[in-house]
């Protein structure tokens, strides 16, 4: 649907160039929610913009259902604009129209009649849930209202992909899972490919079924989210991740728990369908064994059981050796050393 | 001398209809080209959507040049181009060209001012929905900056008032050649209150359609 074929984008400012893009290689599958992640200044914007060339490329191409958006013509390149929605973390709407002139725009930019387009936009609205709202104009929203008519207007002229440029960072948390729900609706009931960037992990862990991960222009680790989540390889990801998830307790209390003389730590990740079987029940009642959870959470990512467990074992070393070979061989199980973080 | 005001007051109804004539004109033409020339200025602008480095230089060289001028000395120093446009350098008509051209350049600058304050987001919207960009200035540039613009043009329409009356006196008739003739170089007192009160009538007026307008448009 999407595909990124070694795209960079150097700005010049004054005599600095800036790299914003970096030879990045992506590619989008339709009817996928796909989010990029990173801290501002990453360049995940400018990668968006690059798909509706709102900024053009030093070099590489941007395909788009095989067609490459950066050789189109001024003409071609607005024909295929409307064919990708675009929404925006201040909501960009147009203060002087009301909410149905905000949706009502893209519609008149394609031409279509006055019946039409007042057919179109009351049936935007209800989508959205702002029906009501038709006649107001957007100084008299709230934000999360400003951001769903955001979704109408770009949802009007029945784009098949639409980019949400960090659409949920101004918003409260509330309002911010609102959003989320309703951007999954346009996934899920008009099968509308949506590319996201955001610089929050749990906006990712919400929608997105694949995740690419961003720093300095470059595309560090991609993959589905499930995996990603699971097992990030680079550092910064992990940093994403143990910003919603603290799958460690600090230093402090791991030092405390030592100089107790407390036993050896185990941290113990369980995917998916394993979570659901007593697995640490059985292993060590089979060899007479006691373990004690310390810490830990297990937790919902892509719909499936996620688990991170600090477990002690409390018995003769050779069984708790044998506990811990016949684990190995059912979960993810590592000794917590010290200095790991 | 003293004028007769039982026979002088029609003289003034005329002079203030000169000046309205002049001002209207004035500022129905220069808002015309004003605010082309503003749109011009602001789309040329680097990084804008019709960005033009030379357009854009030229505009602004332009502008610089005019609008430092005084206005008396820029009428009397263009008189001959008004000479040859008009056909004359007298009366309401030869009055309104330097006029319009002083405006047009004020009023540019005015709407440029006012469209920078748009959100730069919005343009960049209606950019990725496919506008071309006529259709952003026609259909998003004017209307997200409709309510100042109207109290830009207030001003600039209050600063003609001024012009008027300055025209007046270097032969452009209206309220400023008969303050001149009859209150100053005759030193009739009367004569010159009463012009000075309608012309604070007038900018009054004009402050407040401004004012009511904007409000409308800007719904506040």
């Amino acid at each position: 649907m999407i595909e990124f074929k070694n795209v960079s984008k150097t700005f010049s400012l004054g005599k600095r160039e800036v790299h914003a893009v970096k030879d990045v290689s992506l590619s989008i599958k339709k009817g996928d929610i796909y989010g990029i992640i990173g801290f501002s200044g990453a360049g995940k914007s400018t990668l968006l913009r690059l798909v509706n060339m709102l900024e053009r490329p030093t070099s590489g191409s941007v395909f788009i259902q095989n067609v490459d958006v950066s050789s189109l013509s001024a003409k071609e390149l607005r024909t295929q604009r409307r064919n990708i929605g675009m929404i925006f973390q201040n909501f960009n709407l147009f203060n002087s129209r009301t909410v149905a002139g905000n949706v009502a725009y893209p519609l008149k930019l394609a031409g279509v009649s006055k019946q039409e387009i007042h057919e179109r936009v009351k049936e935007l609205l209800a989508f959205v849930g702002l029906s009501d709202k038709a006649k107001d104009y957007p100084d008299q929203l709230s934000g999360g209202q400003k951001q769903r008519v955001g979704i109408a207007r770009a949802l009007a002229s029945s784009p098949e992909v639409l980019i949400c440029d960090e659409a949920t960072s101004a918003l409260d948390p509330d309002t911010t899972a609102d959003i989320l729900r309703l951007l999954k609706k346009v996934n899920k009931e008009l099968g509308i490919t949506i590319l996201l960037i955001t610089h929050e992990m749990h906006v990712i862990q919400s929608i997105c079924d694949n995740v690419a991960v961003m720093e300095d222009g470059e595309v560090i680790e991609s993959g589905a989210v499930f995996e990603t989540f699971t097992n990030p390889q680079h550092p910064m990801t992990q940093r994403f991740i143990q910003s919603i998830q603290q799958d460690l307790p600090s230093e402090k209390l791991l030092d405390e728990w030592r100089s107790k003389g407390g036993t050896r730590l185990y941290r113990v990740i369980f995917k998916g369908e394993i979570a659901s079987d007593p697995v640490l029940s059985q292993v060590t009642r089979k060899h007479g064994i006691d373990f004690n959870i310390v810490y830990g959470s297990v937790r919902e990512v892509q719909e499936r059981f996620f688990g991170n467990l600090l477990i002690s074992f409390e018995g003769e070393p050779e069984k708790i050796q044998k506990v811990l070979q016949e684990l190995e061989k059912i979960v993810d199980i590592k000794e917590v050393i010290k200095d790991e973080s | 001398m003293r004028v007769d005001w039982s026979t002088f007051w029609p003289r003034i109804v005329e002079a203030t209809g000169e000046t309205l004539i002049m001002v209207i004109a004035t500022l129905i033409f220069g808002s015309i080209i004003g605010i082309s020339l503003g749109l011009l200025l602001f789309v040329t602008r680097e990084n804008n959507i019709l960005e033009n480095k030379a357009v854009s230089q030229v505009l602004n060289i332009l502008i610089n040049i005019i609008r430092p001028i005084p206005f008396i000395i820029f009428l009397v120093a263009i008189s001959q181009l008004t000479r040859l446009v008009v056909g004359t350098t007298i009366g309401t008509t030869a009055a309104i060209f330097p006029m319009t051209i002083v405006a047009s350049f004020v009023v540019a600058r005015v709407v440029e001012n006012n469209l920078v304050s748009i959100d730069p987001g919005v343009i960049e919207a209606a950019q990725a929905m496919g506008a071309s960009p006529l259709r952003i200035i026609f259909t998003v540039l004017i209307p997200e900056a409709l309510g100042p613009l109207i109290l830009g043009l207030t001003f600039v329409s209050v600063s003609l008032i001024d012009f008027s009356a300055v025209a007046g006196t270097v032969g452009g008739g209206g309220l400023g050649h008969i303050a001149m003739t009859y209150g100053y170089q005759r030193f009739d007192a009367s004569v010159m209150i009463v012009t000075v009160v309608i012309l604070i009538v007038m900018v009054q007026l004009a402050q407040w359609i401004g004012n009511t307008i904007s409000r409308k448009v800007m719904r506040r």
